[in-house]
């Protein structure tokens, strides 16, 4: 008995100390209160019992760190759930921590009886619900990100066009998930390391990749960042944490882990952060990210962009969990699921969980709900999988470009002229960067045999002897828009 | 005989002339009631008689269900119902380690991988699982049931990682038969031998001629024989030896060599493993050269094992080194695509010197 009750309050207690500890970060509204913190309800789960909430009182340290794993597995099985007969003095002593004998057969359900609820802070009229609470956006920052989302919406219609036009080979915008796209890079720190999958080009945007960068890209000129050996939207800056993307799916994820270990043993203050989509938490890179990470403890934010389809794939054909969120549990990871849809759910979400992720060298799960607008891509035609009505709603009533704006516009800090501006200023910034990337030279072809490895090796020396010579003799079976 | 050339969906490719005729004529089996059809609709054709055929076979994959992104399994979901034909979660190792299991238990599991770039995930299901399945029970348990399908080869703007010749890495693993197709009335007949044979097989599609190959197809079930190649041209001078899109090209040269009076025997592999050697080098012992061509990489590529075959087998016939025109020792890359491809002048000029050697 006595031990159950141990761990059951120290669980408690545990819990409460980090909700202290978070709330230095947040702003809350109405003021924090011990009570007021079961609002935060989307960072924890609600502690086993009501009645041991008033330890916290009397624990007041404001700390990130969490205990070592082993208690964390002591009050995980010990104190877990409330109904369940537990034999008291029957305790496992199993590796990893002790486990409570209960003479009930009961299975854990396939889902618990309520899905898990979506954090979010404004509604969809981006009127701040009551009681929410969040991290503080400065008037600067907020007008900041907007213009970044406008810029990614403009982006993308023009890129889109351009490919249209058959002005580049391939594109695939963003479209509906610009909040998640700016606000959580906004919520992080320019020394944090970004995997993303392929559609965050917003996070390079606001880390400051130029529209004349993404220009390059897309046609694959010789001042592409990667040398014209990828398909456009490929992107990848050193300068600016954001390692190139690569097409196959969920790869990226345990690398992920392995970047926050680096991060950790240098004994910065950064962490990895890794973008990818509903389908791609299918892969068994997936679970083996999110199993390496916990085991690792490496600062690590798993950001998952759920918008409820991988090409055709609706959810309901990916996983019949509740989502993605619930999947950090069973690998030991904290999670949180978010309105995507929402700038100031998502970059809250984000800036607490990097916090986490830094200060107490941990991976953080967030489900971002959200919606991909558009086409999986330019070779895709989604009306032939799913309806005009579902792509409209979440175009309109669901727009999260929208939303942010009312929100600005209720604080008076954005007006229709400031839109009119900026809208035209960055289509004329675009249209001219189209103009100069498509002007440029492509790569030379030596860059053909180069970054293979580090040095041009023998085989590729006699390679591009013998490919120079067929030039010479079919100089019409080659572009002429590449440097000889 | 019907060549027919198109523009390859809507993006701008580097490289247009890419076409097929289909020079050798029908199999004698396969000459009823033909239709013009280009590649993806015979794959289609293909899997829609599969399903009919047998109650107990399945098609599965990323994306099946409303047609594929390259449409071969259009309209088989409605035909054949859900339980049948159905999308999976995007997991290669999930889809091929569950038409393992979905094999073993005697039924036809064909599977997609959306791009053979993608295959990657499965390799381990592929390599150490169905194709020893069999041989490590003892024969008790088999998965012979299974066919991977996979779009491969380059497209013209794909990339590194929708452009990949993979097929290598699959000669190399006794167990499972590597077959690729030519054209849209070949990948029929071939994808139901493969679809029915009692042993693993990954099957690689063309993509680049999903839409741009079209010949007449005949709409009845028809087979063609695994493990035998199929001579296309008769010729005395150097044989080529090929597969899949690359025939095209290899095609365009041998006519090419003609007018300057060479006379090139043109070879479709058709199966990789257990390939057809006797066919090989009964043309090689007469014409006493050889020319094979791949998209992958040269280094370690099929043709490499075909190579040394024959210098084993021909050693005293040959008059001149074998040449070997393939894919560049490099990713395959996007803007330098035209490059790396092993193309029609680059067979031509080699064919020209070898007989001149
Ligand atoms: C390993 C692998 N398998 C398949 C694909 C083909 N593919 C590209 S995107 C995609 C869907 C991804 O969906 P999701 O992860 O939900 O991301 P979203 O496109 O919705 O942003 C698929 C199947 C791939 N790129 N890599
Ligand atoms: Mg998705």
């Amino acid at each position: 008995m006595a031990t159950l009750l141990l761990g059951r309050s120290r669980s408690a207690i545990q819990n409460l100390l980090k909700r202290t500890a978070l709330l230095s970060a947040l702003t809350h509204s109405p003021p924090p209160s011990s009570s007021a913190a079961s609002h935060v309800g989307c960072r924890y789960r609600a502690p086993p019992s009501q009645g041991n909430r008033s330890l916290a009182v009397l624990f007041p340290f404001s700390r990130h760190e969490s205990t070592k794993a082993q208690i964390q597995l002591q009050q995980t099985h010990l104190a877990e759930d409330d109904d369940t007969q537990v034999q008291l003095d029957e305790v496992l002593d199993f590796p990893g921590g002790k486990v409570a004998f209960t003479s009930e057969m009961r299975f854990i359900p396939e889902s618990a009886e309520k899905r898990v609820p979506c954090y979010r802070v404004l509604n969809d009229d981006g009127v701040p619900m009551p009681y929410s609470n969040y991290v503080k956006v400065s008037k600067e920052m907020a007008v900041k990100m907007y213009s970044a989302m406008v810029t990614l919406q403009t982006m993308d219609n023009v890129f889109y066009e351009l490919q249209r036009q058959g002005r580049i080979s391939f594109y695939l915008t963003s479209m509906g998930e610009e909040a998640v796209n700016i606000a959580s890079a906004a919520a992080l720190s320019a020394d944090d390391v970004i995997l993303p999958q392929y559609r965050e080009p917003g996070v390079l945007l606001w880390r400051g990749f130029t529209l004349q960068e993404f220009a390059n890209q897309l046609m694959g000129n010789e001042a592409d960042f990667g040398k014209g050996k990828q398909m456009p939207i490929h992107y990848g800056s050193n300068k600016h944490n954001y390692i190139t993307i690569s097409s196959p799916i969920a790869t990226q994820l345990p690398q992920a882990a392995g970047v926050a270990y680096a991060l950790k043993m240098e004994g910065g203050k950064a962490c990895a952060v890794t973008y990818f989509g509903d389908g791609a938490s299918s892969e068994g890179d997936f679970h083996a990210a999110m199993n390496f990470a916990a085991v690792m403890e490496a600062p690590v934010i798993f950001i998952c962009r759920n918008n409820g389809w991988a090409i055709s794939t609706p959810i309901e054909e990916q996983f019949r969990s509740d989502g993605v969120v619930v999947k950090g549990r069973a690998y030991g990871i904290r999670s949180i699921r978010v309105d995507g849809n929402d700038t100031l759910a998502v970059y809250s979400a984000v800036r607490t969980a990097r916090e986490m992720a830094v200060n107490e060298n941990r991976p953080v799960l967030i489900e971002a709900l959200t919606y991909r607008a558009g086409h999986h891509s330019t070779s895709d035609d989604s009306t032939k999988y799913r309806s005009i009505d579902e792509i409209e709603y979440w175009k309109k009533a669901r727009n999260p470009v929208n939303r942010f704006k009312r929100w600005l516009e209720s604080n008076e800090w954005w007006g229709d002229e400031d839109e009119l501006k900026l809208r035209q200023s960055v289509k004329k910034e675009l249209l001219q960067a189209i103009q100069v990337a498509e002007k440029a030279q492509k790569p030379a072809l030596e860059e053909l045999f180069r970054d293979v490895y580090d040095q041009v090796p023998s085989n590729l020396e006699g390679q591009e002897r013998q490919l120079r010579e067929t030039i010479k003799k079919h100089i019409g079976d080659y572009p002429s828009d590449v440097p000889l | 005989m019907i060549a027919s050339m198109r523009r390859f969906g809507r993006w701008v490719s580097l490289v247009s002339k890419r076409e097929f005729s289909n020079s050798s004529g029908f199999e004698k089996n396969a000459e009823q009631s033909p239709k013009s059809l280009n590649l993806y609709s015979a794959i289609n054709q293909a899997l829609h008689i599969a399903l009919e055929t047998d109650p107990r076979a399945y098609v599965f994959g990323e994306d099946v269900s409303f047609g594929g992104v390259f449409r071969c399994t259009t309209g088989l979901a409605d035909r054949f119902g859900k339980n049948r034909v159905f999308n999976t979660p995007l997991c290669e190792q999930g889809i091929v380690g569950f038409g393992i299991g979905l094999a073993a238990l005697g039924n036809r599991a064909i599977a997609e991988i959306q791009f053979a770039d993608y295959i990657y995930p499965a390799f381990d299901q592929i390599v150490n699982e169905a194709a020893k399945f069999r041989y490590r029970s003892g024969n008790q348990f088999n998965c012979g049931g299974l066919t991977i399908r996979a779009p491969y080869g380059a497209v013209g703007h794909g990339g590194h990682y929708h452009s990949q010749s993979p097929e290598a890495f699959f000669c190399h693993v006794p167990g499972i038969k590597v077959v690729i197709p030519r054209s849209p009335q070949q990948a029929k007949g071939l994808l139901l031998s493969c679809i029915r044979d009692p042993n693993p097989v990954v099957f690689f599609e063309p993509k680049w001629l999903y839409r741009l190959a079209v010949e007449d197809v005949p709409e009845d079930d028809y087979m063609l024989p695994l493990s035998e190649a199929e001579v296309l041209r008769g010729g005395t001078d150097i044989t080529l030896v090929g597969w899949g899109a690359q025939l095209s090209i290899m095609e365009q040269a041998c006519l090419d060599a003609e007018k300057d009076g060479i006379s090139c025997e043109l070879i479709d592999l058709r199966t990789l493993i257990p390939w057809d050697k006797d066919t090989i080098e009964t043309s090689v012992k007469k014409t006493g050269r050889l020319l094979i061509s791949h998209e992958a990489p040269v280094t370690g590529g099929f043709g490499a094992e075909i190579s040394a075959s024959i210098v084993e087998r021909c050693f005293s016939r040959l008059e001149a080194p074998i040449t070997r025109i393939c894919g560049l020792d490099t990713p395959f890359p996007l803007v330098f695509e035209p490059f790396y491809m092993p193309t029609k002048n680059k067979i031509l000029d080699a064919i020209k010197s070898t007989v001149g050697y």
